[in-house]
């Protein structure tokens, strides 16, 4: 999902994790009214992962049973190594670790709870490019691996590079014709790859 | 007790600190000499009307009914005050109302269900009173804590919610932070009394001319009910607050922060 900062994209996202709820219209899953679902249930099918990474006190071994109390040693393992982690840092304090290695915490966090499909909320733009293409390769996998993932971003490069599907938000609504032509095709300048938009999202989504 | 009442002489005379006061505002502009002049009769004549008022609620011959009445009339006046010192807490009058009359009620159950002191006007007015009022700083505070604990750590709580947790839970860490620094003060407070000042009871009683040591001991009773009262208020706060901060289907809700 592509799209100039605040054009509703972080907002689509929330919606579709329950964070937030519909002032008018209908989301669905699997063809079901979110609002018929448990919400708790499912965020844990649908699992969600921010633009900025939200540690927990404690080790990571901490923070990925905060998903699942009751998981064992080898999930929190595979669900590290899906993420891009070896085993090692269960043991390491989350608040020490580096940008990239927080993301991928709270990204194996997520996997904990075994979700269906994956939503990540522009999840590298905090990232340096090279841990930035690492994450990158990470979500390919994962979809590969036949886990449907919606990857927000505004940096059309990377739409290029990741996505199987595209969206195209602009201002509150889905782009479609020569609108969604002209974005795509980079004319807008709003296209680049730089992190200094990533506030105006959060203000667009605050209200 | 002659020595304990000033007289309206003794009263007049106090009031030369007034006109020190208003003085040093005109002197250096600050253009508060109204304000104060306000606040000097307004704070007579309320405490005139209660003095009135008291001297019906604490005859003997009154029934103590009007004490409880009394009662009642203060836990509603408490919950005005705390929503107007923090009206950017949902539904903080409600919260308000529970607290203090739960706290109210222990505290007075403990002085006068089991015997501390015989129910009588003279000793139920000013005991409410004081667990009252303190209860109103230490539930504003409560709120704020609360409501701030939530705001600066938006992003974790809506993190553990996105995980499948209950919003019972995903509070859970920071509603015990600030039940802790809300609680903090008074536990300070309890430690340091009579170290750097003499709390108002104490000294109202040995100006009175109690025995000190009576005087400490009522004061120390009336410090250890306050401290129950606080401890009760801000669990009811944190408990009631936080229930409101989310909606029922695990959304946190957007949080004003308060003004000061």
């Amino acid at each position: 999902m592509v799209g100039p900062s605040g054009a509703g994209k972080t907002m689509l996202l929330r919606l579709l994790n329950r964070l937030e709820v519909p002032t008018a219209g209908e989301v669905s899953y699997r063809g079901r009214p979110l609002d018929e679902l448990d919400p708790l249930a499912l965020r844990r099918e649908v699992g969600m992962v921010f633009q900025r990474p939200a540690p927990f006190p404690g080790t990571v071994r901490d923070n990925l049973l905060v998903a699942d109390p009751d998981a064992g040693e080898d999930e929190l393992v595979a669900a590290l190594r899906s993420a891009g982690l070896e085993a090692r840092f269960l043991d390491r304090s989350a608040d020490e670790l580096s940008g990239g290695e927080s993301q991928r915490m709270c990204l194996a966090r997520t996997l904990v709870t075994q979700p269906a499909a994956l939503l990540m909320d522009e999840p590298t733009s905090a990232l340096d490019p090279d841990v930035r293409r690492r994450l990158e390769h990470t979500a390919r996998r994962l979809a590969d691996d036949g886990r449907p993932l919606v990857w927000v971003t505004h940096d059309l490069d990377q739409c290029a590079r990741l996505a199987d599907a595209v969206v195209v938000m602009i201002a509150g609504g889905v782009a479609t014709g020569e609108d969604r032509d002209r974005f795509l095709a980079g004319d807008s300048e709003t296209g680049g790859d730089d992190d200094e938009d990533d506030d105006e999202d959060e203000e667009a989504r605050r209200g | 007790m002659d020595s304990s009442a000033i007289g309206w002489s003794g009263l007049a005379l106090s009031l030369t600190l007034v006109a020190v006061a208003v003085g040093l505002s005109l002197w250096r502009g600050l253009r508060l000499e109204k304000d104060m002049l306000w606040a000097t009769g307004r704070a007579l004549v309320q405490l005139l009307a209660v003095g009135y008022l008291l001297v019906f609620v604490v005859d003997p011959d009154t029934p103590v009914a009007w004490a409880w009445v009394w009662v009642v009339v203060m836990v509603g006046v408490a919950s005005l005050t705390a929503r107007r010192r923090a009206p950017e807490v949902p539904g903080i009058l409600g919260l308000t109302l529970a607290a203090t009359s739960t706290s109210a009620a222990l505290s007075l159950f403990v002085v006068f269900g089991l015997g501390v002191y015989p129910v009588v006007g003279r000793a139920v007015v000013p005991i409410a009173g004081m667990m009252i009022g303190n209860s109103i700083g230490s539930i504003v505070v409560a709120c704020r804590r609360v409501i701030g604990e939530m705001a600066d750590h938006r992003a974790e709580v809506e993190a553990r919610l996105a995980l499948g947790q209950p919003w019972q839970d995903a509070s859970k860490p920071f509603v015990r932070v600030a039940l802790r620094t809300a609680m903090t003060s008074q536990i300070e407070n309890t430690k340091a009394v009579g170290l750097v000042f003499l709390p108002g009871a104490m000294t109202g009683l040995i100006l009175a001319g109690a025995d000190p040591v009576d005087a400490v001991l009522v004061q120390a009773a009336i410090m250890y009910l306050i401290l129950g009262c606080v401890a009760t208020n801000v669990v009811i706060i944190g408990l009631g607050l936080s229930r409101r901060l989310f909606t029922p289907d695990h959304r946190l809700v957007r949080l004003a922060r308060a003004a000061a």
